[in-house]
């Protein structure tokens, strides 16, 4: 089955990004909203514990919470996708299960 | 009433909670009664300071304006720690300018935000006579 | 609560400030205004669109000492003194003049 892996603390203050990293197989997804918009920037901590994760995952990141936190996208990871809250929708019923890490 | 020295110390990211507004309303609440005011930011909450913020999208009071305004509270010193800056590829420049004006120097503007090492960030909060965390 | 102005009704908190800033509007300020027996002069909205402006750009409205002194910058030391202040707004300088300008209670206004 595949599974959409919600995000929403910052990587600084909890583990559910790493969390849902581990936890993520083959056909899954993570998306990354509220201040779990934190973790889709690059070159910051935990940029490359997303760069690896991404050979597995696709990655997403809800643009209205970046644009909220004033995260241009030039600063985004590359390869990681953004959506808007209809992307969101669409994601949530793409895959057949979502597991929020909150 | 001897002046005493409060500092705010903040630590979380601005919209995912509430810590961020609330401090922001006490600091600029408290500034009315002539204490010696700073404020550190540090951890998460560094992000509150970044520019560009834009919450149509999400429904939500965009609150960061409001910072430019603690120069005219007497808010002046503004302390941002380094290392939570660097560990998210934050530089000064991505920060809001914040700065003050000296009345006995016929206004003239001044730099609010001070770059600190944790090292001079501890000792900036050992000086403190009241800390106050958000 | 609610105020009527030339047949519109305006929502207010329970204090009659307007919920609303966007509505906000000059005859808004002057029905306001004559509710508290006040009758708005020139001097009287140099002081309201300053708040206006401020609120504009630091999505706060100002506390008292803070109005006095960017008052005093902006239109000179004989206005930006809380006496010329509470004359023109004898409930307050902040509180009566941000309820006028369409303005929520200062912060930190008891």
């Amino acid at each position: 089955m595949s599974m959409l892996h919600l995000v929403n603390k910052s990587p600084f203050e909890k583990n559910s990004l790493k969390v849902a990293i581990s936890c993520a197989l083959n056909k899954s997804a993570i998306l990354m909203i509220e201040d779990g918009v934190y973790g889709a920037v690059s070159d910051a901590k935990h940029s490359d514990m997303v760069k690896t994760a991404m050979n597995k995952s696709d990655f997403y990141v809800l643009k209205e919470d970046t644009q909220a936190r004033g995260i241009d996208e030039s600063k985004i990871i590359d390869g990681i996708q953004l959506v808007d809250y209809a992307g969101f929708v669409e994601l949530s019923t793409k895959y057949d299960k979502i597991q929020s890490w909150v | 009433m001897a002046t005493k020295k409060f500092m705010y110390v903040n630590r979380k990211a601005p919209y995912g909670t509430v810590y961020a507004l609330e401090s922001l309303e006490v600091v600029l609440i408290g500034a009315a009664f002539e204490q010696d005011v700073s404020v550190a930011f540090m951890d998460d909450g560094v992000y509150q300071l970044v520019k560009g913020q834009k919450t149509d999208g999400i429904g939500m009071k965009n609150f960061s304006p409001t910072y430019a305004a603690l120069g005219d509270y007497e808010v002046t010193k503004i302390y941002v720690d380094k290392d939570s800056m660097k560990e998210r590829n934050l530089s000064l420049d991505d920060l809001q300018h914040l700065v003050w004006e000296d009345e006995d120097e016929d206004y003239a503007e001044k730099n609010s935000i001070k770059l600190v090492s944790r090292d001079e960030l501890a000792k900036i909060l050992d000086e403190q006579d009241v800390l106050l965390n958000f | 609560m609610a105020i009527e102005v030339n047949g519109t009704s305006y929502e207010t908190d329970e204090e009659g400030y307007l919920t609303d800033l966007s509505q906000w509007n000059k005859d808004i300020a002057n029905k306001m205004a004559e509710a508290e027996d006040a009758e708005l002069t020139s001097n009287h909205w140099e002081v309201i669109s300053f708040l206006r402006e401020y609120y504009e750009e630091y999505q706060i409205a100002p506390a008292v000492r803070v109005l006095t002194k960017a008052i005093g910058k902006k239109l000179g030391k004989d206005k930006g003194n809380s006496k010329y202040l509470y004359e023109l707004f004898p409930y307050g300088p902040a509180k009566q003049a941000c309820k006028y300008a369409g303005l929520p209670k200062p912060t930190g206004c008891v």
